[in-house]
């Protein structure tokens, strides 16, 4: 019975892409859409029966389906495990694909590859769970790379548009950022199959259970060398620094696609690893650390660009970044099952805030900047709304779901006594509140900056803004779950609790925290609230300039990265490949070629000359027979 | 005294001026008289080292060549008075038909 579950949860995703794939060249089919949104939802349900099995008996379930790979000492099958950590993941990864698959029909109604979009985002669906519910790290990587393919895929989805220039992007079309983000991922894959390469050479297994209840007979180093290169491909995945600049250019594609892929979902994975692979990464504190400092850098780094930008869909991309830098940052200090619970209601009120961005960019026919909106809280309340609330939820104000698992986040820096971190994620945390609310005052508040006369915000159809409202919902009470999920995950992941001291003290810490909360919004309503006023010396300054281009880290990669590889590139074409590897496949073929056609004139018709070569042959090979009785 | 070598030598002879006519000759029915004389030639030398090792086997040898040699003759003639009737000439240079 659970097993026939575990397999409806997996497959269901599966068959609603290739059912949409049987369209994906015919005209658009609203059919499609709703076929895959069923299937999609139907893996949803036996995701949510799982977790409720699992939650009520505390046991996991072990399903092999078959054996996949088996050559001599090496034998991968393909097993399923759906225990505490896989469960919410599956869950959560299901809820938000069924949001976001309803939301589509909704939002890719004009487009003509409309069937095509749903059978690659089931196909992405599907990879994600192969993903989580693996119980190997062969299969994990399978999943791994599957949603790397769908990701590439979906963001390339408009891949007919030309390129255009921005200000941080000398040229962008979605075609260049989804060849980005697979490039930079592929990068980091090299890292992560290298530690899979360096756990199965020490272990001879990739089974979660088989390695890990091998771990205390490694030697630090190796411990240290497989958690590392792990970290590098969670690095890519989850597009850390300096592996980032790909998810803010991955919004190029279409804003479910960001919603689903680049916020809720995938770009989660990575910290999904490092929970997965904890008896890892407690066994490594040294690389545990980095990967709460890169964490917390990452948080502070990414909002600290988003302060400044103008892109709608790029600010939400670097809070997103900046909130895996949270996740890391909780999970590299052992706080695994908080990691876990801030994915969680990150994915739900991060969704829901970038389906809310979608809405305002169909409104705004595809218009991006939020120095040219305002005031569409009047056309577009239910956006606002949701928007508002996964906005707050975000900036961690109390009771909304980002106020529980972010504030878990910040006391666990101050109870591991890593002070600066803590004091860092608190600035971040006034940060994350002001780019949140400066994007909705911007976009909702004040008077309009577009023309008004040729565009007319409309709110977006009824049941999409339905199909959000679960996202909402769970972006106001998730956190009152905390407590919860805290008694389901440790049972398998470590508990992590705070100090006496700590104890103690954390009226005082949330307090602080909420302060800078409040102030980063208030001073987000002073700025913007009424209206922008563009402050020509502030954008001309070194600081402001420096964040909105990124810290020029787009043009270094170019420059020094890009350039100086495609110049290497060129110079092994025309030197080594055309000179070398080409002249000497030509070279033989021109020889044979050659050849045959100076032979060819033996070829005279006449039978006299024929007899004459017969002799002649004969005569060669008496002389060879004769040379070689003479030598012996 | 007639040894084997000079048998031997005969033969080689007469196989030489055999492939010479092979080689040289331009007229199909000369080829086959010189194909002949070379089939001969090795028959003289088949019967000379029969006969100096006592060994009956190489004459037996040379009596099939004979009589291959004679059917082959029967059908090669029927063939060339064919090619005669057809082309009207038996001369190589002038049947070259499959030049490549």
């Amino acid at each position: 019975m659970m097993e026939n579950l575990v397999y409806i949860a997996l497959f269901a995703p599966f068959a609603s892409s290739l059912f949409a794939a049987l369209f994906g060249m015919s005209p658009r089919q609203t059919f499609v859409g709703i076929i895959a949104s069923l299937l999609l939802f139907t893996s949803f349900v036996a995701s949510a029966l799982l977790a409720y099995y699992v939650y009520t008996t505390g046991n996991s379930i072990h399903v092999t389906m078959m054996e996949w790979i088996s050559a001599g000492d090496l034998t991968i099958p393909f097993g399923f495990l759906v225990d505490q950590v896989s469960v919410t993941m599956m869950t959560v990864v299901t809820l938000v694909s069924t949001v976001v698959h309803i939301y589509s029909i909704g939002y890719m109604d004009h487009d003509k590859s409309f069937n095509r979009f749903f059978s690659y985002l089931s196909a992405f669906v599907f990879s994600m769970m192969i993903l989580v519910m693996s119980d190997n790290f062969a299969g994990l990587f399978i999943g791994w790379e599957g949603v790397g393919v769908c990701s590439w895929l979906l963001i390339g989805f408009w891949y007919h548009k030309a390129d255009v220039t921005r200000d941080e992007n000398p040229s962008i079309s979605p075609s260049w950022a989804a060849n980005e983000a697979f490039i930079v991922n592929r990068i980091a894959d090299l890292g992560m199959l290298v530690g899979l390469f360096i756990i199965y050479w020490n272990v001879g297994s990739l089974q979660y259970d088989v390695v890990f209840s091998a771990l205390p007979n490694l030697s630090g180093s190796v411990l240290n060398a497989a958690a590392l290169a792990l970290f590098i491909g969670a690095m890519g995945k989850s597009a850390q620094f300096p592996l980032h600049t790909w998810l803010t250019d991955a919004m190029e594609g279409p804003t479910p696609v960001s919603a689903l892929i680049h916020a809720a979902t995938m770009v989660t994975a990575g910290v999904f690893l490092v929970i997965r692979a904890n008896p890892i990464f407690s066994m490594t504190p040294e690389v545990s650390f980095f990967i709460a400092a890169l964490g917390t850098f990452v948080a502070f780094f990414a909002a600290s660009m988003a302060l400044v930008n103008r892109d709608l869909k790029r600010i939400i991309a670097f809070s997103t970044l900046s909130q895996l830098g949270y996740m890391f940052a909780a999970a590299g200090l052992g706080a695994y099952w908080i990691a876990l619970f801030h994915l969680a209601a990150h994915a739900f009120f991060k969704a829901l805030l970038f389906l809310g961005a979608g809405n305002v960019m169909h409104a705004m026919h595809d218009e991006l900047d939020i120095f040219k909106m305002g005031g569409l809280k009047k056309a577009m309340n239910w956006t606002y709304a949701y928007m508002g609330v996964a906005s707050l939820a975000l900036a961690g104000i109390p009771v909304f779901a980002g106020f529980f698992s972010k504030d878990a986040i910040i006391e666990t820096a101050f109870n591991e006594g890593t002070y600066v971190l803590w004091a860092i994620l608190v600035l971040t945390a006034g940060m994350t509140a002001f780019y949140s609310f400066r994007q909705v005052f911007l976009t909702f508040h004040g008077k309009a900056r577009y023309d008004e006369s040729t565009l007319h915000p409309h709110e977006m159809y009824k049941f999409v803004l339905i199909a959000m409202s679960p996202l909402a919902l769970l972006a106001v009470i998730a956190g009152f779950f905390m407590g919860g999920f805290q008694t389901f995950v440790t049972k398998l992941l470590p508990d992590y609790v705070m100090s006496e001291h700590t104890h103690h003290l954390i009226w005082v810490l949330t307090a602080v925290v909420l302060v800078f909360a409040v102030g980063g919004i208030w001073l987000a309503y002073k700025k913007y609230a009424n209206g922008l006023k563009r402050d020509e010396e502030l954008e001309n300054s070194f600081i402001y300039k420096l964040l909105a281009n990124q810290y020029y880290i787009p043009q270094f990669y170019e420059e020094f990265i890009t350039k100086p590889y495609a110049m290497l590139s060129e110079k092994m074409w025309t030197s080594v490949d055309m000179k070398i590897v080409d002249a000497t496949v030509d070279g033989i073929a021109k020889l044979i070629y050659k050849s045959g056609d100076g032979s060819r004139k033996m070829q005279t018709g006449n039978l006299s000359n024929y007899l004459n070569w017969m002799a002649v042959g004969a005569v060669l090979l008496l002389v060879v027979a004769a040379i070689s009785a003479m030598l012996g | 005294m007639i040894g084997l070598s000079h048998y031997l030598i005969v033969s080689a002879l007469i196989f030489s001026i055999g492939l010479m006519g092979v080689l040289r000759r331009r007229n199909l029915l000369m080829l086959f008289f010189a194909t002949e004389v070379m089939l001969n030639a090795v028959n003289i030398a088949f019967a000379a080292i029969s006969h100096y090792y006592n060994d009956l086997t190489g004459q037996m040898f040379a009596f099939f060549i004979i009589a291959i040699a004679a059917s082959e003759v029967a059908v090669g003639l029927g063939i060339l008075i064919v090619l005669y009737k057809k082309h009207g000439t038996l001369d190589l240079d002038d049947l070259a038909s499959m030049k490549g």
